[in-house]
């Protein structure tokens, strides 16, 4: 039966790999890994299970007792199985947001802002412009920034994603702040693209004291919830 | 020939998915694998029985995978064939079966409970967790396994210098080669004793290499660009308690700690069975304990206030206790733990160092590991000792260095 097991999260594994349902967990740069992980996983399972049919069939050979070691601990990766194929939770999103401080970095380099009128910024990269550099470079654009909303205790609205590093045990918001005017029934996790101006105000992150940095908006469209909601 | 207390429960939720106690401590049991010594549990007083509520049928009808499994091979052998022919296979998909139907149900009638904010976060960190480490976690197995069966048993005695204070180092900087996570270097470091290095030479190598490999040194240089001291701060510390810990372990250890689990399925058969056998094995066993420690470290990522830790970085000394125990209850993967370290702007460089040199040695889902693989009893005195250890390491080396 431990096959059996092996064989269900070798197949959990490719499954969330074979599509986009790995970004909601992982960064992108690990499917390779996984889809080795999941075959390898896949094969064991074969090469035990064909192991077992042939001593069972020579009764005698060694191997045939092999199956039931450790199986209490392995019917935990059920649990797991279960969560991928039958359950398949969402990127982590307003509510990670609201319990995590900032993670917004000063920049290291600043570079010229890409072309566009619009710009389209990461937030992470507005962020930081606009926290811990005085807005370098960001008066006088149109940016356009694209993420989750979320509201704090007072009812404040705000923009932010999710930094991935790794996987999303490791993940944390950056957060922007909204100021002007902003259409109503905006719940948290509506995925957003907003435009607008630099706004100078800043607020402190209470988490965590990160400064939260704010953009006077202009419009706000409603978009899909996209593929990789990880920045 | 094994007896169980308690009353058998009602199973069949997903409730049995806990941890039914996974290992059990038999103190100053046999240990020496290779000579098959039958401990009759019985006859042992200082046996603990703990019976895991609502698994009653794992636990009856499993001599090999009982703590004290160190039966004869003939009555392992015998035992599991009537336990597979008779009652298992129906037992086990069974359960699997209530297992699947159990959350279509819940999805189904309760859409709510599963939909609520604070368990899908769970949920998502739990699975992610899992799936980022179960490559590292495959691949270490692999070669753990082939550690196992294929290196000859006198190999690595030769190869590591032979008084054993010496080996010590030597396997530490050996973790180098490694270029995986923790997750893979709890299997290869079990691997490692059982085909004869000593204790603490694999314990060197199972500290030393999730923090040392050139993967990790990599992305904390690219996350500590402005202090690329914090590279040389972050090997330094990590050998120099890798080495310690050994060390500590050749003066102080006792044998009887490490209880390796009985793997007839190593001995004797063709390399090939043997091989697949131990591979799969590893997979289950460590991969179960896998699952406690994402359960673990996903609860306290969701339960614990972030701000109750951010608001402990004022005070320096606090602020690297802070650190360090964020570090254990996290579980963050060694290949990701220096950009969050980044993030932690509040704390000291110092405070930061602690972190990514605890995090990689003690941590909730490496000690759920450790124990599954050396026993509870070493687990439980050696993850303290590599805190406490690694921490003052730490910040000494944060003293000089940063």
């Amino acid at each position: 039966m431990q096959a059996l097991v092996l064989l269900l999260i070798g197949a959990a594994v490719l499954r969330a790999s074979a599509g986009d349902l790995y970004l909601r967990y992982v960064k992108p740069g690990l499917r390779p890994l996984l889809v080795l992980g999941g075959v390898l996983l896949v094969v064991t399972a074969a090469m035990s299970l064909w192991h077992d049919l042939r001593s069972r069939t020579d009764d005698g050979a060694p191997g045939g007792h092999a199956h039931t070691h450790g199986s209490r601990v392995a019917w935990l990766l059920i649990a797991p199985v279960l969560g991928i194929l039958l359950i398949a939770p969402p990127a982590l999103g307003s509510y990670a947001a609201t319990h995590d401080g900032s993670v917004v970095q000063v920049p290291t380099v600043l570079r010229p802002l890409p072309a566009g009128d619009p710009v389209h910024l990461r937030i992470s990269d507005y962020a930081g412009r606009a926290a811990y550099a005085h807005g370098a470079g960001l008066t006088g654009h149109l940016i356009r920034l694209t993420g989750f909303v979320y509201t704090d205790g007072q009812g404040r609205p705000y923009l932010a994603r999710m930094v991935l590093t790794c996987c999303a045990a490791d993940a944390g918001p950056v957060k922007v702040g909204l100021g002007g005017q902003l259409p109503a029934g905006l719940t948290p996790d509506t995925w957003v693209e907003v435009t607008g101006r630099y706004d100078p105000t800043t607020r402190t992150d209470a988490i965590n004291g990160a400064v939260i940095p704010y953009l006077d908006v202009t419009a706000v469209r409603r978009i899909a919830t996209p593929h990789d909601t990880y920045e | 020939m094994l007896r169980h207390h308690g009353v058998p429960t009602q199973s069949g939720d997903q409730g049995d998915m806990r941890l039914p106690d996974a290992v059990l401590i038999v103190p100053g049991g046999p240990t020496d694998r290779d000579h098959g010594a039958v401990a009759e549990p019985a006859d042992d007083p200082s046996v603990t029985y703990v019976e895991p509520a609502g698994r009653p049928d794992d636990l009856h009808r499993h001599p090999p995978d009982s703590p004290w499994g160190l039966m004869t091979a003939e009555a392992a052998i015998s035992a599991a064939r009537q336990d597979a022919t008779t009652r298992r296979r129906p037992d086990s998909l069974w359960l699997l079966t209530v297992a699947f139907l159990a959350v279509v149900l819940v999805q189904t009638l309760l859409p709510g409970v599963l939909a609520a904010r604070w368990l899908q976060t769970w949920m998502t960190i739990f699975l992610s967790v899992l799936i980022q480490a179960m490559p590292f976690l495959v691949l270490g197995v692999l070669l753990s396994a082939a550690i196992a069966v294929f290196v000859p048993a006198g190999f690595f005695a030769r190869a590591l210098p032979g008084h054993p204070a010496l080996a010590v180092p030597v396997a530490g900087i050996a973790g180098v080669v490694l270029p995986g996570c923790e997750c893979a270097s709890v299997p290869v470091a079990g691997a490692l004793v059982r085909r004869g290095v000593s204790p603490g030479a694999a314990i060197a190598f199972l500290l030393a290499s999730p923090a040392v490999n050139p993967v990790v040194l990599a992305a904390t240089a690219v996350a500590f660009q402005g202090n690329p001291r914090m590279v040389v701060a972050r090997t330094v510390a990590s050998l120099v308690t890798a080495c310690a810990m050994g060390w500590l372990w050749l003066r102080l250890g006792r044998p009887e700690w490490i209880r390796l689990p009985p793997r007839p399925e190593l001995a004797g058969g063709s390399r090939s069975v043997a091989f697949w056998a131990a591979c799969r094995h590893d997979l289950t066993h460590a991969g179960g304990l896998l699952v406690v420690g994402a359960c673990a470290a996903a609860t306290l990522n969701v339960a614990v206030p972030r701000h109750w830790l951010q608001t402990l970085g004022h005070s320096p000394l606090i602020g690297v206790l802070a650190l360090a125990a964020m570090a254990v209850v996290l579980s963050i993967c060694s290949e990701a733990d220096a950009f969050v370290a980044a993030s932690l702007r509040e704390f000291s460089l110092t405070a930061r160092l602690a972190f990514l040199v605890v995090g990689p040695m003690v941590d909730l889902k490496l000690f759920a590991m450790q124990a599954g693989t050396f026993g509870r009893g070493f687990a439980n005195r050696f993850a303290p000792a590599t805190f406490g250890l690694a921490l003052v390491v730490a910040v000494v080396t944060g003293a000089v260095l940063l």
